[in-house]
């Protein structure tokens, strides 16, 4: 009887140690990620570091103004979200409620295919392939652009908010359906103002995900965002998003040097904004959460 | 079934065996893009010689290479320009003590797209190009295009002589695209007629048309007789005098076997400007 209890408490304490692991892990390198990032501030003020719009952090004397990167950032990300969530949220609808099983099967493996691809082979394909036929199709004077890194950063947040939505869309109870036909509407008015609107936290948080994946994806936007610091003029002007920087110019880098610093800093402010997204998906799965029986 | 249990066990004893004996003579290099192809080309050739020696080489930038020497995990560091002052006494602080190879010469060219119609730039033109000071080819005699100006990332040691030869600190207008290596910047130009870009002598090939700098084109010869602008010398770097197989490894790079590899790779040998030098 006794070694039954003993078992289970250690059992407990050891999930719980598990469970602890990631956690620490996090603290860990949040806890690095500071260390080696706040020192920047004592060379250049915070101010200066987030809005200053110049990035020359070999000269002497450096400027590390990181507004531009900033900017790269958030544009390439919004632009990607903007093509990546009306084909995520669509693809998510037929798959979940209109395609035929046969076919449901068949699109979401290819889907799953799709989040399965490298992104060094994705930004290939951007550079090698993408850039010179956007560049030929509208006559620019270069191909790696904002466009370019957007439209392959939608790619891969296209799986996230597909197959997260898809789930929240199939949790919405039978019911409500069957409901809603009961009341005599069509299948479109049955998906846009009863199952949407029910799954509607879980879409947002599909949502909020695959922006974050989107936000944060390095090697794409290295490959094909044509890496120039500066506030860009129309969205076929190169750019160069913060991850992009950091990859570029840290194998570079002084130890301990005012640059190396910048860069962690720079990863800071990075960590923090997809903290945002997170943050913001919990709220609103929170605040979207459907009351009843179609508690996601 | 045993025997192939046996059989697994032995070509994991012998291959423990195999990796013990290589790691008693191994030779790490790290460092700059640049010279990888000098270093690739060599390494190959010399551990044909010598089989027993067992060599592993890396790129990451002439940075990464110095502070990998300075950390004591590498052999021997390449690098695209000079040790920098403050790299020394870091190095000094931790007890290592960096001694420098010339090991071949190097021309910086600058490149555009084959279908322009511009040929030969002066220093000058290229520094307002790259400060965005020029923004149209038919500024400087060509066609009525906008200038897309690429540029290797500001880490990179192809970038700081860039810096020294041409924009003499000067900054580097913030709209340049800037790619992480060689190779990202051929495929970039070779695809973009409104693209100027500068390169390695190493990395030149026909997709791209090389331009004459203040009116000498860049070749062997003229980066020889230092005639042409943008010619720099490559280096390792070992800490302390270079022992056993190091030594021998940096001698045969210097030998004329060596300098045959340098050639091939596309860049300049030691020995004729040396030669050149004398005359």
């Amino acid at each position: 009887m006794m070694n039954r209890r003993i078992k289970e408490t250690l059992i407990k304490y050891l999930f719980f140690l598990f469970a602890l692991v990631s956690v620490i892990v996090l603290g860990l390198i949040v806890f690095s990620l500071f260390r080696e990032g706040l020192p920047i501030f004592q060379h250049t003020p915070v101010w200066d570091f987030l809005f200053g719009m110049e990035w020359y952090p070999t000269y002497d004397p450096p400027s590390f103004g990181i507004f531009p990167l900033i900017v790269g950032s958030v544009i390439v990300t919004l632009l990607a979200a903007v093509i990546a969530v009306p084909l995520g949220l669509l693809a998510a609808i037929y798959i979940s409620e209109i395609a035929p099983k046969a076919v449901k099967e068949i699109l979401k493996s290819v889907i799953e295919l799709l989040a399965g691809l490298p992104s060094v082979v994705l930004g290939f394909f951007g550079m090698v392939v993408v850039a010179p036929w956007l560049q030929d199709t509208f006559d620019l004077p270069t191909g790696l652009n904002i466009v370019n890194a957007s439209a392959i950063l939608a790619i891969m947040a296209i799986p996230t908010i597909s197959s997260i939505s898809e789930d929240a869309l199939y949790s919405v109870p039978r019911e409500f359906k069957e409901a809603s036909y009961a009341l005599g509407a069509t299948k479109f008015e049955t998906i846009a103002k009863v199952i949407v609107p029910a799954a509607l936290s879980g879409i947002s948080t599909a949502i909020m995900l695959g922006m974050a994946r989107a936000i944060g994806e390095t090697m794409v936007v290295l490959m094909v965002a044509g890496g120039a610091a500066a506030i860009p003029e129309s969205l076929f002007d190169s750019v160069r998003p913060m991850p992009a920087s950091i990859a570029a110019e840290m194998g570079e880098t002084p130890y301990r040097s005012p640059h190396y610093h910048a860069l962690f800093a720079t990863g800071m402010v990075l960590f923090f904004m997809t903290l945002a997204f997170n943050l913001i998906a919990d709220y609103v799965s929170h605040k979207f959460k459907q009351t009843g029986s179609a508690t996601l | 079934m045993f025997e192939s249990f046996k059989k697994a066990v032995l070509a994991v004893a012998v291959f423990a065996f195999m990796a013990g004996v290589s790691e008693a003579s191994s030779i790490v290099i790290k460092g700059s893009t640049t010279v990888l192809p000098v270093a690739q080309g060599t390494l190959e050739a010399f551990m044909k010689a010598h089989p027993g020696v067992q060599m592993s080489l890396s790129g990451g930038g002439s940075g990464e290479g110095i502070k990998a020497l300075i950390d004591k995990t590498t052999d021997i560091a390449t690098s695209s320009r000079d040790i920098k002052p403050s790299e020394i006494e870091l190095a000094k602080s931790r007890g290592v003590n960096p001694v420098e190879h010339v090991v071949a010469f190097d021309a910086i060219i600058p490149v555009v797209h084959p279908s322009n119609k511009v040929s030969n730039l002066t220093t000058d033109q290229l520094s307002q190009i790259y400060q965005g000071k020029i923004t149209n080819w038919k500024e400087v005699g060509g066609e009525d295009l906008k200038i897309v100006v690429i540029s290797r990332d500001s880490s990179s040691g192809t970038f700081e002589s860039w810096d020294h030869f041409v924009m003499k600190k000067a900054k580097v207008t913030p709209r340049a695209q800037m790619l992480a290596s060689n190779g990202a910047l051929v495929t970039a130009v070779a695809k973009n007629r409104f693209a100027i870009a500068y390169l390695g002598i190493g990395y030149l090939n026909k997709s791209v048309k090389p331009l004459q700098v203040n009116g000498v084109t860049a070749s062997v010869q003229t980066a020889m007789s230092k005639e042409y602008p943008l010619s720099r010398e490559l280096y390792m770097y070992t800490n302390g005098e270079p022992t056993g197989d190091v030594a021998k490894y940096l001698a045969f790079v210097k030998s004329a076997q060596g300098q045959a590899v340098v050639a091939k790779e596309g860049f300049v040998p030691l020995m004729d400007v040396k030669k050149t030098g004398k005359k």
